[in-house]
C-alpha cells in the first residue's frame, strides 16, 4: 500500500531548490558586501545588481517549478552559486581597475559587472523559454542535422570576413551590433545535439567490429568516417582560429560519446591515437601550439614573457594559501585575463584552497547530478545529449582550470559560469536548461512524463 | 549504455579530483617557494598595503607612512628630510631598508611577536595588520643643532646622556634625503641612489657608528685613566714633558705639537699635560704603562666591541704587539688607533657618569598601533671602566682643559664642561682630523659628546678646539637647554 501511495506522491523538492538557491545567492551577497568594504567604496549601484540577480534566479525557480516540477533540485542552485561568485569576483576586480584608473589619473573604466548582469538576464530568460517552450527534449532529435549545420556554421562564423574578429591571437569572436559574441560557445550544445541524435540512430552499425588487437575490437574502416570528420573539423579550427580549447572539448566529446553509444572501447583508443597525431601535427606546425608546451614545462624561465600569465596565475594561487586573503585583500589584479581565463587563480588567491576545493567541489556536482539525469531518462537519445551536456561542462572546467593551474597546457576556454562574458554565460544557461529538462523526464513519475506519441519515444 | 555512462561520469569525477590534488599541492606544499620566488611581486605590496609604524622623536613623527592611491597603499615619508637620516635610514621599494628602517622592521612592520594580541583582533576585524611605532631616545633641538653645526662638512657628532646611555644626537654629514630613496618610482629611486651612492663624500655612511678614524689626543683620556688606575701616578704627579721624545729602542723622536717643553726643566703635571695636551708627556706615560695597560683600559670603555644601538657599530680598536715607538704613539691616539665618535663619546661619558659606561642605544619606547607602549627601554651598564675617584680626577682635568687649556671654546657660561681637544694626523699630505669630546652638566641635566671633522672639515687650519668644540658647545646647549 505504501509502495503504492509514494509512486504517486513523488517528491518534487522544488522547496529544496529554492532554499538551495537562496543560499547561494546569499553567497554572492557576502562576497559583494566584504568587496565593498575591503575597496571602502560602497556603492549603492551594487544593491540594485544583487536585488536584480537575486529576482532573475527566482523566476527561473518560478519558471521551473511551474514547467519542470521534478527536475532535479540541486543544479539550478549549483549554477546559480557559481554565476554569483563569478559576479562577485568580477565586481571585485572591477574595484581594483577603478583604483588603478584614480592613482593613474586616467578616466574611470566601465565597471564590467553591469554587462555581465545584463547577460546573466539574456541567459535567464533564454533559460526560462527552453524550459517553458521545449516540453520534452526529444523533440530536439527531429533537429539533429538542422543542430549540426547550426553548430558548423556558428563554429566558422568566426572566419567570415567583416563579422570575424581577432582577440589575443585568437579568431573566436563575432561582432553584431556593436556586441562581441563567441559563437563556439553556442557551437558546442549545437554539436552535442547533433553528436547525440546522429549516434543514437547509428550507435548498433558503428558497434559492429572487424576483427581485435590486443582484444580491443576494431571496427569497420568504413565506420571510422565520423570520427575522422570531426577531427578533421577540430582541426580546422585549431589551425583556422587558434582556439586550442574549444578543439580539444569537441574532439573529446566527439570520443566521449562514440564510446557511450557504442560500448567499444576501441573508439576511445582510436580517438585517442588520432588526438595524439593531431596534437604533434600541431607542435610541429604551428608555433603558438609550441609556446603553449614550452610555458606548460618551464613558465619560469619566461617569467615575464609568454610566462608571464601562468606565472603570475600560480603566484596568485600561493598568495592565497590555504584559506585565501579574503575578499579584496589579494592582487588577483595583477593576473592577466583575471575576469575571464584566470578567475579561478583570482578566486583561489582571495577564497584559498578551501574556497577553490568548494568551487570545485559544485562542478563536481554539476557533473554528478548532470550523469543523474543522464541515467535516468529513459530514451537513448536523452542518455546521450546528458551526458554529451554535462561532458560538455566538466571537461569544460577541466581544459580551463586545469589550464591555468598548470595541470595541463593552457588552452583557453571560460570557466563555465564564473568567468566573465555574455556568449560563455548564456551558452551555459541554455546548456543547463536543457540538463534540467532531461532531469524532469528522468525523475518524473513515468505515466506523466509520456506525453507524446510512443513512436517517437524510441526513435 | 548506462555502464557506459556511469564510467564517463567516474572520469569526469575524477579529472576534478586531480585539479584539487593539483591546487593543494600548489596552494600549500609549493606556495611557500612560489611566494618567495624573485620577481613575485605580492611580498613588496604585502609590505606596502600595511600603514607601516612611525619614528617618533617625542611627539614629532620623523618617519611616517602616509596612504596613497597608488597600487602601493602607503608612501615612506620623511618630514625633516635629511636631519634623521643617519637614524631612520631608508625604505626603500629598489633598495631594501637601512637604518631603524631595517633593524626594527619587525616592529614597524608589525611583525614582532609582541603584536600577536593587536593582530589577532585585526584578523578578526578583517583589517590589515598595522606596524607598531618606536619613540627615539633622540632629543630633538641637540639633533637639529649638531646637523646645521655640521653644515654640510664631513664629520659626526654623537650626544650621549651619560647615566643611561642614551643617544641624544647621532649627526652625521654630509646627509641625504630620505625621501628621495622611499617614493614609489623604481626608476627615479634608481638614479637618486646612484648619485648619493657615487658621491665621493659618501652622504649615505652613517659616520658617527661606522667610521673608525684615529682619535688623536682625545684617546689621552684613556691613557690618563690608564695611568690613575695603575696607582702609580695622580693628577699632581710629575712627569716629563721634554720639546722632543726619544723612542724607547729607536732613533727616532716625538716633537711637541707646540715645539716647546711642556713645563719647566721639561717637566709637568698629569694635569697639565692633559690641559695643554702634552704629546711627549702621554708618549712617555703609554712607554712607561706598556702596551697591555693602555688596551686594557681602552677595552674598558668599550674598545674592542660593537654595540647595538640597535643598528650595529664599527668596532674601535686599539693595536697589538707594539714596539716602543709604536706603544708611544698609540698612547696619543695616531699609529694605528681607532674608533669611532660614538667610542669617544662612551669614553667622556664614562668619565661623567663616576666612571661607569653605559650601553648606548636609540630607541626608548615600543609603541603598538594604537601608540599604547608595549615596551620601555632599560637603560643598562656596559662596565666599569674607571673608579669613582679616577673619575672624579679625570672630570676635573677634562674641566681644566675648557676652562684653561685646549678646549676654551667649549665654555657655556654657568655650566660645568669638561672636555678634551684632538687633532688626528692621517697620512702624510692629508688634512688632520679634527676632535672634540666632552660632557657638561647643569640642573640635574647630563651629556656627553664627541665630534670629529674628518681632514678638518675642509678648514685650512685644524684643530679641535676651533672646529669642534664650538659644535659641541652648541649641542651641550642644546641638551641643557642653555
Amino acid at each position: 500500500m505504501s509502495q503504492i501511495l509514494r509512486q504517486y506522491t513523488v517528491s518534487t523538492r522544488r522547496s529544496t531548490e529554492l532554499v538551495l538557491l537562496v543560499g547561494a545567492w546569499l553567497v554572492g551577497v557576502f562576497a559583494w558586501i566584504l568587496v565593498d568594504a575591503s575597496s571602502d567604496s560602497g556603492s549603492l549601484g551594487g544593491w540594485s545588481a544583487l536585488l536584480s540577480a537575486g529576482l532573475l534566479l527566482l523566476c527561473a525557480h518560478a519558471v521551473v517549478r511551474w514547467q519542470a516540477p521534478y527536475a532535479d533540485p540541486v543544479l539550478l542552485p549549483c549554477v546559480a552559486l557559481l554565476n554569483m561568485l563569478g559576479l562577485a569576483m568580477i565586481h571585485r576586480l572591477d574595484a581594483a581597475n577603478a583604483a588603478r584608473a584614480i592613482a593613474n589619473d586616467s578616466p574611470q573604466p566601465t565597471p564590467d559587472v553591469y554587462l555581465q548582469l545584463t547577460w546573466m538576464l539574456l541567459g535567464l530568460i533564454l533559460f526560462s523559454l527552453i524550459i517553458a517552450l521545449l516540453r520534452n527534449h526529444r523533440r530536439l532529435a527531429q533537429f539533429t542535422f538542422t543542430s549540426g549545420l547550426i553548430g558548423i556554421v556558428l563554429l566558422f562564423l568566426p572566419l567570415v570576413p567583416g563579422v570575424g574578429n581577432v582577440v589575443n591571437g585568437g579568431r573566436l569572436w563575432i561582432s553584431i551590433l556593436g556586441f562581441t559574441f563567441q559563437p563556439g560557445e553556442l557551437a558546442k550544445i549545437a554539436l552535442a545535439i547533433f553528436f547525440a541524435g546522429y549516434l543514437v540512430g547509428r550507435r548498433h552499425t558503428l558497434a559492429h567490429v572487424r576483427g581485435s588487437i590486443l582484444g580491443i575490437g576494431v571496427p569497420r574502416f568504413r565506420d571510422v568516417g565520423p570520427l575522422i570528420f570531426v577531427w578533421f573539423v577540430a582541426l580546422l579550427v585549431l589551425v583556422l582560429e587558434h582556439d586550442l580549447g574549444t578543439s580539444l572539448l569537441l574532439f573529446g566529446l566527439f570520443t566521449v560519446l562514440l564510446y557511450v553509444a557504442t560500448s567499444r572501447r576501441s573508439w576511445v583508443v582510436i580517438g585517442a591515437l588520432l588526438l595524439g597525431v593531431g596534437g604533434s601535427a600541431a607542435y610541429f606546425a604551428f608555433g603558438h601550439v609550441r609556446i603553449r608546451f614550452s610555458i606548460w614545462l618551464d613558465p619560469f624561465s619566461q617569467a615575464n614573457g609568454d610566462g608571464f600569465q601562468i606565472v603570475q596565475s600560480l603566484y596568485g594561487l600561493a598568495n592565497g594559501g590555504l584559506f585565501g586573503t579574503g575578499w579584496g585583500q589579494g592582487y588577483p589584479q595583477l593576473v592577466p585575463f583575471a575576469k575571464t581565463d584566470f578567475i579561478t587563480s583570482a578566486l583561489g588567491e582571495e577564497l584559498g584552497l578551501a574556497g577553490l576545493i568548494a568551487i570545485l567541489l559544485v562542478y563536481a556536482i554539476v557533473v554528478e547530478r548532470g550523469a543523474r539525469a543522464a541515467v535516468g531518462t529513459r530514451d537513448p537519445f536523452g542518455n546521450l545529449l546528458a551526458i554529451a551536456l554535462t561532458t560538455v561542462i566538466g571537461l569544460q572546467a577541466f581544459i580551463v582550470i586545469g589550464g591555468v593551474t598548470r595541470l595541463i597546457p593552457l588552452t583557453g576556454l571560460t570557466t563555465p559560469f564564473m568567468s566573465y562574458g555574455g556568449s560563455s554565460l548564456v551558452a551555459n544557461y541554455i546548456l543547463v536548461a536543457l540538463l534540467i529538462r532531461i532531469s524532469n523526464s528522468a525523475r518524473a513519475p513515468q505515466n506523466f512524463a509520456l506525453d507524446l506519441p510512443k513512436s517517437e519515444v524510441n526513435a | 549504455m548506462i555502464r557506459q555512462i556511469n564510467r564517463v561520469t567516474g572520469v569526469l569525477i575524477f579529472l576534478i579530483l586531480a585539479l584539487i590534488v593539483n591546487v593543494s599541492y600548489l596552494q600549500v606544499f609549493k606556495a611557500k617557494e612560489l611566494r618567495q620566488a624573485p620577481g613575485n611581486q605580492r611580498i613588496l605590496l604585502n609590505e606596502y598595503s600595511r600603514a607601516r609604524g612611525a619614528i617618533l622623536v617625542g611627539s614629532e613623527s620623523v618617519a611616517k607612512s602616509k596612504s596613497t592611491s597608488d597600487s602601493l597603499k602607503y608612501l615612506r615619508t620623511y618630514p625633516n628630510k635629511s636631519t634623521y637620516a643617519p637614524i631612520t635610514g631608508f625604505y626603500s621599494l629598489v633598495y631594501g631598508a637601512t637604518g631603524l628602517e631595517q633593524v626594527e622592521n619587525d616592529i614597524l612592520a608589525g611583525n614582532d611577536s609582541r603584536f600577536f594580541v593587536n593582530r589577532l583582533q585585526q584578523l578578526f576585524a578583517n583589517r590589515k595588520p598595522m606596524g607598531g611605532a618606536i619613540r627615539l631616545t633622540i632629543n630633538r633641538d641637540a639633533q637639529t643643532v649638531a646637523m646645521r653645526a655640521l653644515g654640510g662638512r664631513t664629520g659626526a657628532v654623537v650626544a650621549i646622556d651619560p647615566e643611561t646611555g642614551a643617544l641624544l644626537a647621532l649627526a652625521s654629514s654630509p646627509s641625504y634625503n630620505p625621501n628621495l630613496l622611499s617614493s614609489h618610482d623604481a626608476t627615479s629611486i634608481q638614479k637618486n641612489y646612484e648619485l648619493l651612492n657615487n658621491d665621493p663624500r659618501q652622504p649615505m655612511l652613517n659616520r658617527p657608528l661606522a667610521m673608525t678614524l684615529p682619535p688623536g689626543s682625545t684617546f689621552k683620556l684613556i691613557t690618563a685613566a690608564a695611568a690613575l688606575e695603575s696607582g702609580k701616578f695622580t693628577a699632581a704627579s710629575i712627569i716629563p714633558g721634554p720639546k722632543r721624545l726619544k723612542f724607547k729602542n729607536s732613533t727616532k723622536y716625538l716633537n711637541n705639537w707646540t715645539g716647546k717643553q711642556c713645563g719647566p726643566n721639561g717637566k709637568t703635571t698629569l694635569k697639565n699635560a692633559l690641559t695643554i695636551s702634552c704629546n711627549t708627556s702621554f708618549a712617555w706615560l703609554g712607554m712607561n704603562l706598556g702596551q697591555d695597560k693602555i688596551s686594557e683600559q681602552a677595552k674598558k670603555f668599550g674598545f674592542e666591541n660593537s654595540f647595538q644601538v640597535p643598528m650595529t657599530s664599527a668596532t674601535s680598536r686599539f693595536p697589538q704587539n707594539l714596539d716602543g715607538a709604536q706603544t708611544a704613539m698609540s698612547a696619543i691616539g695616531q699609529f694605528d688607533v681607532r674608533a669611532t665618535a660614538l667610542q669617544m663619546a662612551m669614553v667622556s661619558a664614562g668619565i661623567e657618569n663616576s666612571g661607569i659606561v653605559m650601553k648606548p642605544y636609540l630607541v626608548d619606547k615600543v609603541l603598538g598601533p594604537d601608540l599604547a607602549t608595549l615596551q620601555n627601554a632599560t637603560p643598562s651598564a656596559f662596565g666599569r671602566a674607571v673608579s669613582e675617584t679616577s673619575a672624579k680626577v679625570l672630570q676635573d682635568m677634562m674641566v681644566a682643559v675648557v676652562n684653561n687649556g685646549t678646549g676654551t671654546n667649549a665654555r657655556i657660561a654657568g655650566v660645568r664642561v669638561g672636555g678634551k681637544t684632538g687633532t688626528a694626523e692621517t697620512s702624510p699630505g692629508s688634512p688632520a682630523h679634527a676632535w672634540f669630546v666632552g660632557w657638561a652638566n647643569a640642573g640635574g641635566k647630563h651629556v656627553a659628546v664627541a665630534v670629529v671633522l674628518e681632514n678638518g672639515g675642509g678648514a685650512t687650519e685644524i684643530s679641535g678646539n676651533g672646529l669642534a668644540a664650538p659644535i659641541a658647545a652648541s649641542v651641550m646647549r642644546a641638551v641643557l637647554s642653555k
